[in-house]
């Protein structure tokens, strides 16, 4: 049998959907399975689904903000979402940064303004930890991206809270989840039916809340992705055309050997 | 065009022209290469696109500890088309070791280190050595947790040096742990060594322009009756190469473009907390599996070689070897076409390779570990007994009478 | 057989044929080459947060008449000052032919009490003195540059040293009556 680049091409394929199929033995004692789900961010035409941001924002702001920072994000950013300009100002007015020094040598709190990012409920790790029994709740900013299974696995965490299953003990201050490795979190539930009255309405369960929340993280994640996507389909056509017009030169020039 | 009073002026000055003339168009190709053989070029244009786009986000990376991981963020997030230029930069690394590695296995398979291309295989080994060193220190300047744990566990190899060990760490660090000294100096280097690796390429180019492309055949051309001009076939083959190659490297870019990383690398680097899992990107797991095969070499009870040096000297043995290889295989037939016994090895090794770095994806416990050790042991025995052992009692098949016999003979009748 | 590189096209349709291809796909491919290096260039271009920084807002409702006080706007420094009814009385005295950089008064600022001026002398890049109390005006009341010696009045216009323009008035509106918004 002939080895050609479409055998070979193939075996590699093969094995990397293999790698995706079989987890590795030594870990899956610790890694539960997480459920793949659909998302409107899912696929080559995927994109965010704003009313959903909206209302995931509004969990976060409600829910999480109190101690989870989102740093990496600007209130000016918020504009993707389809807030206006009056709006970020003055939702960024609510918040305090530290400015200076001034001409006196000393720093002074001021207003965020819309260029400002995101302020975060502690001033540094340390008194996250302090405030938290020793535990760090993680900025949110990139959490999608920075764990794996990504959107699913958030939402599975935040819809796996329930019942510790019999003959397990978790220590105090520990919580049962059924995503999280380990099974045991620092975390509460943060997210209980009607902890938030959505502004359009919808009813805000705790699988809504969670969908909400994880679609608006997946975009402070990944801000880019609808340009991306956008970008990569007029690229990937231009491409497909150009490639077969070399593929006719190729092969023309190549017709006239014998 | 050649006749232009221009052309001519510089050319008498610079010989530009007659140079690019001679190397790129008249410049005589066997006339039966495959596809195999698009992937030198590919790898050459990947470069310079991982060039490219490295200068500019070096425009706008801050290589310090305390804002390396946010400047990186910046570029995502900020910078017009940051996002682009970094993960072209990231998957562009991904693609270069994809071309690379599939042209050393033509290499290997083809026979093309053999005599006289010693030295051009010699080039490549120090390119694919230069390249290893390069995407080492690139990948610790986001300074995620991948980044510092990575490297932490990398450099601390070198203390396995008997006597020198921990000075020699010390020194690689700057400090006494991976710390900004390192991110510093490693942020120089990067940007140094793809100049040095376009350096060596050149000469890689100038050796293999000197002993001319082996061929699917493994026979020399006999005459020009064996080979056709590069340009315009072998630029019209290349140029379609590109074309399918860009697709599938934008293809990542665009639509998964953190399918070759680490999520764990999207969170910031914490000295004081250990990831469970520290692996190296996918294009350093067979290495890294060979690395942790090696128990302590115990003599009498006595512990001879540590288990660290031990993974350390097979860790870098298992490139070194293929600088000897052109000794190593001594049949005077390069191609496995004619080779059938050689063959089956080759495609045993190559499953090899992938069983390692199957290996080296997961931690070293339970089957994990045996499966390293057996497959670093046939590893080593490939290159050391059985190639040796092959080019001794292999039979080859008989070689056609020329190239252009065999292509023109109706067997692989215009098959390119 | 033997081929040379030009012999690689013999005559007729075939030919033309290819060329036209050729020809297309070598315009599709340089169009292709030039689209892609706008990103590279793009991203040399201010980005998001720079931008974001663009424009400053200033609140003049505590400043004075008579005070100045210096805002920072693109990473420099702007004066803005609250001018009295002799400052604006001796800007508008002056004969502009004898300026210069000959500009009306009137033509340098929106409401003639608030002065927004740059504050960087247009000679060599040195920051005027006059904003605080106490520090030198210079012989026109306005400020005085220290590296050199220019002098400006209370229009910002240069009178005498090195300068060869007035300082220079920044873009900038009335978001409301207490209020402006440079850049």
């Amino acid at each position: 049998m002939r080895v050609t680049p479409t055998l070979v091409s193939g075996l590699i394929a093969g094995l990397f959907l293999l790698s995706s199929v079989t987890p590795s033995p030594a870990a899956a004692a610790e890694m539960p399975e997480i459920e793949k789900r659909d998302w409107s961010f899912d696929g080559i035409f995927g994109s965010f689904d704003r009313t959903a941001q909206q209302r995931g924002y509004q969990v976060y702001n409600e829910l999480c903000s109190g101690c989870h920072g989102l740093r990496l994000l600007t209130y000016r950013n918020l504009a993707a979402l389809g807030y206006d300009e009056d709006d970020i100002k003055a939702f960024a007015a609510e918040y305090e940064v530290t400015d200076g020094p001034d001409e006196e040598g000393e720093m002074y709190q001021r207003e965020a303004l819309p260029s400002d990012h995101f302020v975060s409920p502690f001033a540094n790790t340390n008194a996250a930890r302090a405030a938290n029994n020793g535990a760090l709740p993680p900025d949110l900013s990139l959490i999608v991206k920075a764990r794996k299974n990504g959107a699913d696995y958030i939402y599975a965490l935040l819809t796996g809270y329930g019942d510790t299953p019999d003959g397990r003990e978790l220590p105090d201050g520990m919580y049962y989840n059924a995503a999280f490795p380990g099974h045991q979190i620092a975390m509460p539930q943060p997210l209980d039916d009607d902890a938030v009255e959505y502004a359009d309405g919808t009813p805000a369960t705790v699988n809504q809340m969670a969908s909400d929340l994880t679609t608006f993280l997946a975009w402070t994640a990944s801000p880019e992705m609808e340009a991306r996507k956008l970008l990569g389909l007029k690229v990937m056509l231009f491409l497909l055309v150009f490639t077969a017009m070399l593929a006719a030169i190729k092969r023309k020039v190549w017709s006239r050997l014998h | 065009m050649s006749t232009h009073p221009v052309v001519k002026w510089i050319d008498e000055r610079l010989p530009v022209f007659t140079f690019l003339n001679h190397e790129l168009r008249d410049y005589p190709t066997p006339r039966n290469l495959n596809y195999w053989w698009n992937f030198g070029s590919i790898a050459g244009i990947v470069l310079v696109v991982l060039i490219g786009t490295g200068v500019m986000l070096a425009m706008q990376y801050t290589p310090h500890v305390n804002y390396a991981f946010d400047s990186v963020e910046r570029i995502m997030r900020d910078v017009n088309y940051g996002w682009l230029l970094r993960y072209l930069h990231s998957n562009g690394v991904s693609m270069f070791f994809i071309a690379v590695y599939i042209h050393l296995f033509r290499g290997l398979y083809f026979g093309s280190y053999k005599s006289p291309r010693e030295i051009l295989w010699a080039m490549g080994v120090i390119i694919l050595l230069l390249m290893m060193a390069t995407a080492f220190m690139g990948y610790v300047l986001p300074w995620g947790q991948m980044s510092f744990w990575g490297a932490t566990v990398i450099t601390n190899l070198f203390s396995a040096i008997p006597l020198v060990g921990e000075e020699i760490v010390n020194w690689l660090w700057g400090g006494y742990s991976i710390g900004n000294p390192t991110l510093t100096r490693f942020y120089a280097l990067h940007y140094l060594f793809p100049f040095l690796i376009f350096a060596v390429v050149f000469l890689h180019l100038v050796a293999l322009h000197t002993v001319k492309s082996n061929n699917p055949l493994g026979i020399d051309a006999t005459g020009p009756q064996d080979t056709i001009p590069f340009h315009p076939y072998y630029t019209a083959k290349d140029f379609f190469g590109f074309g399918v190659f860009f697709l599938v490297y934008l293809g990542f870019v665009f639509y998964a473009p953190d399918f070759f990383g680490e999520p764990d690398n999207y969170i910031p680097a914490n000295p004081l907390a250990t990831p469970p899992h520290i692996v190296p990107e996918w294009y350093f797991l067979p290495f890294y599996a060979i690395l942790r095969a090696v128990p302590d070499i115990e003599v009498f009870g006595f512990v001879l070689i540590t288990a660290k040096l031990a993974g350390v000297i097979l860790m870098f043995g298992s490139i070194l070897i293929l600088f000897f290889l052109p000794w190593l295989d001594f049949s005077k037939v390069r191609s496995s076409r004619f080779r059938p016994i050689f063959k089956q090895f080759f495609w045993i090794f190559f499953a090899d390779c992938l069983l390692l770095g199957w290996v080296g994806a997961n931690p070293p416990e339970g089957f994990f570990v045996i499966l390293g050790r057996i497959g670093t042991a046939f590893y080593f025995a490939y290159f050391i007994v059985i190639i040796p052992l092959i080019a001794y009692f292999e039979k080859p098949r008989p070689l056609p009478e020329s190239i252009s016999a065999e292509v023109l003979g109706g067997k692989e009748g215009g098959k390119s | 057989m033997t081929v040379k590189a030009q012999d690689a096209g013999s005559g007729g349709d075939d030919e033309t044929r290819r060329d036209f291809l050729l020809l297309t796909t070598s315009i599709v491919g340089t169009a292709g080459v030039a689209l892609s290096t706008w990103p590279f260039i793009d991203s040399m271009n201010p980005a998001a947060d720079v931008l974001a920084l663009s424009t400053t807002e200033v609140d003049l409702s505590s400043v004075e008449v008579g005070q100045s006080i210096t805002v920072v706007w693109r990473g420099t420094p702007v004066f803005v000052r609250h001018r009295t009814e002799q400052e604006i009385t001796a800007a508008r005295a002056v004969d502009i032919s004898t300026l210069r950089d000959p500009v009306p008064d009137e033509d340098r600022e929106i409401k003639p009490e608030w002065l927004v001026l740059v504050g960087i002398c247009p000679h060599l890049g040195c920051i005027p003195l006059g904003q605080k109390s106490g520090q030198p005006r210079g012989q026109w009341g306005g400020w005085f540059c220290p590296c050199h010696g220019s002098q400006f009045d209370t229009s910002g216009r240069i009178r005498k040293g090195p300068s060869p323009t007035n300082l220079v008035v920044p873009p900038y509106k009335f978001t409301d009556e207490t209020s402006i918004l440079i850049g």
